[in-house]
């Protein structure tokens, strides 16, 4: 699986430049959906720039499937407009919609050949035979297929039936691709090579507009420009991937991106000229990047587990002591649980002093103000 | 079930084969010796002869089997054609209207066929519905009592299709017709013979109203077989009985083989 890999080729390249320039942003305007009487989304306005790979997360039902289906056309907005570029395409058939779609299960046509599952959108459009012909080559060679193009869909691996999908969405060179939780039929290991081809894909594809529906914070963590965190029919929050991960807006945020410890903390002074505030938590008088917060708010100090350190030094300013509760040796990580007045506190260590505290005892943890985030504290669950 | 010893194995073998045996076979064994035996007074023939092949061979066979053949050919495809499309469209309905259609569609196959051919007498027997005595009104009466079947088969069929095989098709460009021709329906393909080999076999079978509307000259194998056992010539009935088993079961087998061959599988 892992020796083959996705390999851009240039005609690929020389129409995603042609995709770019014709604008393939995808733009939400208040899109709600119900089903009956059921709101299933709510109001939703969210842009998606060409080029752009937008992660949407978050549990399951909370709307990701619907808000892309959506897009698809598939699922009629109750209220609102969906654009892709320039064209208002709220009220088109899909067959219009010029997108690529890849679902759960693949969905490769069971009747046809590699190479005609690849060419079915082509050959749909009418495009002639040369043209054909011509993208089948490209899209099977863009993922790495090229000498499985005579084989029946039963004929092939998961991950392999994965990347026809992949090349059958390509070769009508849409303007996004939506992929609906594509790796979720792929077994842990080939999908961390999959996620590692779809990065490469896009690097070779700039042009390319993707929004990629996910449980997996993993893969969206990995893959997208931006995330877009979905609960109960909302987006949560919305940014840049590594902005969302370091100062998580909200407490559902930080908890569903990776793990996070969350301290409650009272404000003491708020943000100054550098962007750090300054917070008390029991005696401890702690500094972290805080927003808008003012002296006296009661808020969430939130540290990322790989961030605390049991060491100090010059960077880990912050001081908190813990009564150590479990570890957990795990190889590459030792996991800690320590109880900070009464906030369990994860710690992720690679390396740990040679005599490792015993289980009881009172552990001092050292935290760097640029590794922490203020957030407020009723916002969430 | 599953029975692991071997004394078990055995009697449920004994126990299939006597059932399978007396139900299926035995009946199926006198029509073969009926319509092989010269005279049968005792248990068993008292000597074999192919007179009988021959005196319905002579006769009216082989105009009742093309009559057999043709009917169910057209009443099949016509009741495939008429059943998918329905199927096709209901899908698109609301789920109570489904249900509604749905029964509707069934509601032939639980009149007894003697009065669906009554019925049809009765009513094609006026002008402008004027159908009595045509081949035509033996069609009717064959699709009506076949189509629930071929409606009931590609409905199965379309429920257990994933909605994923024509979303993705339409996003890829594909407009509803050539989805449907493309997609849909080879998707469907072992649903739809399976349908057609039903509804022949039926249609093939069928006496009770067929023997109400059927005109001179397109008699059907059945009404053969009824009309000469009827007059007490149970073994050239045997005859034409062996020729009805067999022309079903070749046609049954060449579709089976047919679509083998087109499905790859
Ligand atoms: N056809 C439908 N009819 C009624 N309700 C529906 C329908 N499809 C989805 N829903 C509801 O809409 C909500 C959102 O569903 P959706 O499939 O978008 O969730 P999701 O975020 O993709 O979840 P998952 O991670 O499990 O795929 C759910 O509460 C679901 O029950
Ligand atoms: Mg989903």
């Amino acid at each position: 699986m892992s020796a083959v890999a996705f390999t851009g080729t240039s005609v690929m390249d020389i129409d995603a430049a042609k995709v770019r320039g014709a604008g393939s942003n995808v733009h939400f305007d208040k899109v709600s959906v119900a089903y009956g009487a059921h709101v299933v989304l709510h109001p939703l306005t969210l842009d998606i720039a060409p080029g752009e790979i937008l992660a949407m997360i978050g549990p399951s039902g909370s709307g990701k499937t619907t808000a892309l289906r959506a897009v698809a056309g598939f699922v009629r907005p109750a209220s609102g407009r969906i654009r892709i570029g320039a064209t208002d395409v709220t009220d088109l058939p899909p067959y219009e919609r010029g997108l690529g779609m890849v679902v759960q299960n693949y969905a490769l046509f069971p009747h046809m050949r590699v190479e005609d599952n690849v060419a079915f959108g082509l050959r749909a459009q009418g495009a002639d035979k040369a043209l054909i012909a011509e993208r089948v080559k490209d899209a099977l060679g863009t993922v790495g297929m090229s000498a499985f193009a005579r084989r029946y869909p039963r004929e092939l691996s998961g991950g392999q039936q994965q990347r026809v999908a992949i090349a059958r969405a390509l070769a009508v060179r849409p303007r996004v691709l939506l992929l609906d939780e594509p790796l979720s039929a792929l077994d842990a290991q080939i999908r961390r090579n999959m996620v590692e081809e779809i990065a490469r894909l896009h690097r070779s594809l700039p042009g390319l507009t993707i929004l990629y529906v996910t449980h997996d914070q993993t893969e969206a963590l990995t893959l997208a420009d931006k995330i877009a965190i979905m609960r109960d029919g909302r987006v949560c929050s919305h940014g840049p991937t590594t902005e969302l991960y370091r100062r998580p807006p909200n407490r559902f945020t930080a908890e569903f991106l990776g793990r996070a410890n969350l301290l409650p903390v009272t404000v003491e002074e708020p943000v100054g000229s550098k962007g750090f505030a300054t917070a008390r938590h029991g005696d401890a008088v702690l500094t972290g990047a805080g927003r808008d917060e003012k002296a006296g708010d009661k808020s969430l100090l939130c540290i990322r587990p790989q961030h605390l350190s049991l060491t100090a030094d010059s960077e880990h300013t912050n001081r908190i002591v813990g009564t150590l509760r479990e570890v957990h040796w795990q190889g590459e990580l030792t996991h800690l649980v320590l109880d900070v007045d009464g906030t369990p506190v994860r710690v992720s260590a690679t390396k740990l002093p040679t005599a490792l505290p015993e289980p009881g005892a009172r552990v001092p943890l050292f935290f760097a103000p640029a590794d922490t985030s203020l957030l407020p504290e009723d916002a969430g669950v | 079930m599953l029975v692991w010893s071997r004394p078990g194995r055995i009697v449920l073998w004994v126990l299939f084969a006597l059932i399978f045996g007396v139900l299926f076979l035995a009946p199926l064994a006198v029509i073969l010796l009926s319509s092989l035996a010269d005279q049968w007074n005792g248990v068993l023939p008292n000597g074999l002869t192919t007179e009988h092949y021959a005196d319905v061979v002579k006769g009216a066979a082989w105009n009742s089997v093309k009559a057999s053949l043709i009917t169910g050919f057209l009443a099949s495809a016509l009741a495939l054609v008429s059943g998918t499309w329905a199927a096709l469209s209901l899908r698109l309905q609301g789920d109570a209207l489904k249900q509604l259609l749905g029964l509707l569609f069934f509601i032939p196959s639980a009149v007894p066929s003697v009065s669906v051919g009554l019925g049809l007498l009765v009513a094609f027997s006026h002008p402008p519905l004027l159908l009595n005595g045509t081949v035509a009104i033996v069609m009717i009466a064959h699709f009506v009592l076949i189509s629930a079947f071929t409606f009931g088969n590609v409905s199965a069929g379309l429920a257990r299709l994933s909605p994923d095989f024509e979303q993705v098709a339409s996003s890829l460009g594909a407009r509803p017709a050539y989805r449907l021709w493309h997609v849909t329906l080879p998707l469907l393909a072992p649903y739809l013979v399976a349908a057609f080999g039903l509804s022949f076999a039926l249609s093939m079978g069928e006496l009770g109203a067929t023997v109400m509307v059927y005109p001179p000259g397109w008699v059907t194998l059945p009404v053969s077989i009824f009309s000469l056992t009827d007059r007490g010539d149970i073994f050239a009935g045997a005859a034409l009985t062996m020729i009805l088993v067999v022309a079903t079961l070749v046609l049954l087998l060449g579709l089976e083989r047919v679509t083998a061959r087109a499905t790859g599988s």
